[in-house]
């Protein structure tokens, strides 16, 4: 879409920043990423009251311009980046009017850049509550910009922002808020000079973070460098220093225009909810509560939806079979690409719940108390507070969560929870979980509430969490770590989730999953169902021969034939041979060929293991009665036995080898993109695949 | 006196810092010198704390605290 101007959300976390770019751009946006960086994007679109459409970028929350983590230094680089294409016409900065002083920091910075402004006011209603009073018109007037009072929550005020984007300047008319030549004035007059700015603000930023902008050339950095050491220019002091400043020209703009309360106010009712959510005891009572809640809620809410769109897709491959007439291609639609599709559907509703869960639980500020509580015991092992909301974003997708990870300041911190966030439980092991625990483990109630089931799942969460916290303590010994981790974090006050974000961001991600997890999932079903339905050489057409002779046709019947040829064919086909290949060295796990199958196909995601089970099952069973998958393995026998392949011992193994090994070439790419160096996720798949092994060793042995 | 030796519910007004790198950082978040700050809580595991400063919550872990003087 050609935007005609783009505007710039730029404020604090916990402003509403978010709720301000849903409510201006509706599902009209679309997230990318920032050339050389790994941030993400979000880019909307907005029509403005004179018909003209503003592109409107979602910049992450910062509280100052100076970055701490990877996801901040894209905001200044954004903003100082003249010559670039995302650089914006016009800044919206939006400010919690409930907290001004704080939020203010990054105004007067982003307007000492000298780039046109607006301001929105946000949380006018929560400020109201409060008892500040703000004299709008005078702050406007002091500041020199547009001052726009909002509630993005309500909805209220967006028209007139819209307005004040449309007849924003072209030009920043914004009052200066700090002398900035009192700041290592030649050092920026030296700056501004050999790199022709006459901006002194920008110039002095420039001094200060040279050396992560990709937009200077490296002779441009070096200069900038020789020039600091010139004039002995220590950027912390200077930093220090222009903090300062800048509250006392805050302290001065709030003096007039701000009226608070004087008396203290008494126990606000976010201090009420922390007594009991941060308890010394009730509180982890609370947080486990929660957690048992999410994964019951995920495994019961989940199983109709799930059943649902299981027997639609077997209805429709039903359908598929009866009227198109048999042969080849009528097997690749129904049981490859039917089979792939459903697989990748069918995990829709878990995904959403689970998103819907995680959204209101950061929506309400609880992640954060959660980050506070367990700060001391993640640290021990090796982590940090802040880690906790990526091992447990790492419950839905380790792909997002370790993207997460760039609020963790400390490198060390940040790449143990990098290395250790796959082992948490995704949901796309979650179908492989609730298959072969409904295989196994009675569906009874226990203590009339808990579900058995639901209990063996639970235990499966657990012991992911475990060993992954068991795993980081590890790597804490073997790690080096430079840097000193530090903790500083806002508390941000308990709030209403806010529906539509609820929502929004199931549907966001639900989207996301079967777009991008799906077009992989569906590629390997193909291919899966082509390596199933072929075999080498002239198998297939030998038993073809071998069972049209009248020694089978006529002491077997037509049924149980059928069934015997397509269980030869399948043993003998590429993807039998494969399995058979790697048979000798899964066999001391309790698996068989097919099962040996199914690991090599849902090596690039997990996922894939419920659909290949489902394809080989569907090529192996009759024809003419679709089953699901779950009766199909419950049904399946070892050919020399006679047993159940699926048994206890078998499915603990199965599980036990899904929760270590590094099945997701998603998650290998991302901790690449993210560490930029193959050695990481090369140490995390061996790691990953060794315990895999043994533990599925060890369950298998102990169960059998 | 170090923010780090009050007790919950007490309050004290911000001094110095012992820690160049840490000041930068406390002083971006509100917390600078003349700023009254009062203890709000402590974390259940008796560490990081939380306390109020310049109108809302931040927390920090003792250490940081510790590096904050008081008059």
């Amino acid at each position: 879409m050609k935007a005609d101007i783009r505007v710039a959300l730029v404020g604090n976390p916990n402003t509403g920043k978010s709720t301000l770019f849903n409510v201006l751009t509706g599902l009209n946006q679309k997230i990318g990423n920032f050339p050389g960086v790994t941030v993400d994007k979000k880019v909307g679109y907005t029509t403005l009251p004179d018909g003209r459409t503003a592109e409107i970028i979602d910049l992450p929350g910062t509280y100052s311009i100076y970055p701490k983590s990877q996801d901040e230094s894209i905001v200044f680089s954004v903003l100082a980046d003249k010559h670039n294409a995302h650089t914006p016409d016009l800044v919206v900065i939006i400010l919690d009017a409930s907290n001004l002083k704080r939020n203010l920091l990054l105004y007067s910075q982003v307007a000492d850049l000298k780039i046109p402004v607006v301001v929105a006011l946000n949380m006018m209603d929560m400020a109201k509550k409060a008892d500040i009073d703000i004299d709008v018109n005078l702050f406007a007037k002091k500041l020199g910009v547009p001052v726009v009072p909002i509630s993005a929550r309500k909805n209220e005020g967006t028209a007139a922002l819209k307005n004040a984007i449309s007849f924003a300047n072209k030009f920043a008319f914004q009052e200066d808020s700090i002398d900035v030549n009192t700041i290592a004035p030649e050092l920026v007059e030296a700056i501004g000079r050999e790199l022709n700015i006459d901006n002194p603000y920008l110039a002095l930023q420039l001094a200060h973070q040279h050396e992560t902008l990709k937009f200077l050339t490296p002779e441009q950095s070096d200069r900038i460098e020789e020039l600091e050491k010139e004039h002995s220019f220590n950027s912390q002091k200077a930093q220090g220093a222009e903090t300062i400043a800048r509250y006392a020209f805050i302290n001065d703009l709030l003096y007039d225009t701000v009226k608070k309360p004087v008396t203290a106010q008494g126990e606000t009712h976010s201090n009420k909810i922390d007594k009991i959510l941060t308890h010394k005891f009730f509180g982890f009572v609370i947080f486990f509560a929660i957690l048992m809640f999410m994964f019951q809620a995920i495994f019961s809410w989940s199983s109709y939806p799930m059943e649902l769109i299981g027997d639609a897709f077997v209805w429709i491959q039903d359908s598929l079979h009866h009227t198109l007439p048999p042969g080849p291609l009528t097997s690749l639609l129904a049981d490859g690409i039917i089979a792939g599709l459903s697989g990748v559907m069918v995990f829709i509703p878990q995904i959403a719940i689970l998103f819907a869960f995680i959204s209101i639980l950061e929506d309400t500020g609880y992640m954060s108390r959660v980050t506070f509580m367990m700060d001391k015991l993640m640290r021990k092992v090796g982590l940090n507070g802040k880690s906790v909301v990526p091992l447990i974003g790492g419950f839905a997708c380790a792909v997002p969560s370790i993207m997460g990870t760039r609020t963790i300041e400390n490198w060390k911190d940040r790449m143990i929870t990098i290395m250790v966030t796959p082992l948490v439980t995704c949901s796309a092991r979650l179908p492989i979980y609730t298959l072969l625990i409904a295989l196994v483990v009675p569906n009874h109630n226990v203590w009339w509430v808990f579900n058995m089931q639901g209990l063996a799942l639970t235990g499966m969460y657990v012991f992911s969490l475990i060993s992954a916290i068991v795993v980081a303590w590890v790597f804490k010994f073997i790690l080096k770590g430079k840097e000193r981790g530090y903790f500083i974090m806002e508390l941000p006050v308990y709030r209403m989730p806010r529906w539509n974000n609820v929502i929004f961001s199931m549907y966001d991600r639900s989207k996301a999953f079967v777009f991008q997890a799906g077009k992989v999932i569906i590629a390997i079903s193909i291919i899966l169902w082509v390596l199933a339905s072929y075999g080498p050489g002239d198998r297939f057409a030998k038993i073809d021969q071998k069972f049209s002779t009248s020694q089978y046709t006529q002491h077997m019947t037509p049924d149980s034939l059928s069934r015997t040829i397509s269980s030869a064919k399948l043993e003998n086909s590429y993807a039998g041979v494969l399995g058979h290949t790697i048979e000798p060295v899964i066999r001391p796990l309790g698996f068989d060929w097919k099962i040996g199958i199914a690991l090599i196909t849902s090596f690039a995601a997990r996922e894939v293991f419920v659909g290949t089970m489902a394809t080989i099952y569907s090529v192996n069973g009759s024809a003419e009665k679709m089953q699901s998958v779950y009766e199909k393995m419950k049904e399946a026998k070892n050919p020399d036995t006679g047993q159940p392949v699926f048994t206890l011992a078998v499915a603990f193994s199965l599980m036990m080898f899904y929760a270590f090994a590094m099945q997701c070439a998603s998650t290998v790419a991302i901790v690449f993109r993210e560490t930029k160096n193959w050695r990481w996720p090369a140490i995390q798949f061996a790691y990953m695949t060794v315990l895999a092994y043994a533990a599925s060793f060890i369950a298998y042995t102990l169960l059998r | 006196m170090r923010l780090s030796q009050l007790e919950v519910g007490e309050t004290g007004i911000v001094k110095e810092f012992t820690d160049l790198e840490m000041s930068v950082k406390l002083m971006e978040m509100g917390c600078l010198p003349g700023e009254e700050v009062r203890i709000e809580r402590i974390a259940p595991l008796g560490d990081p704390i939380a306390i109020n400063v310049a109108g809302y919550q931040l927390s920090l872990r003792k250490r940081e605290a510790y590096t904050i003087v008081l008059q």
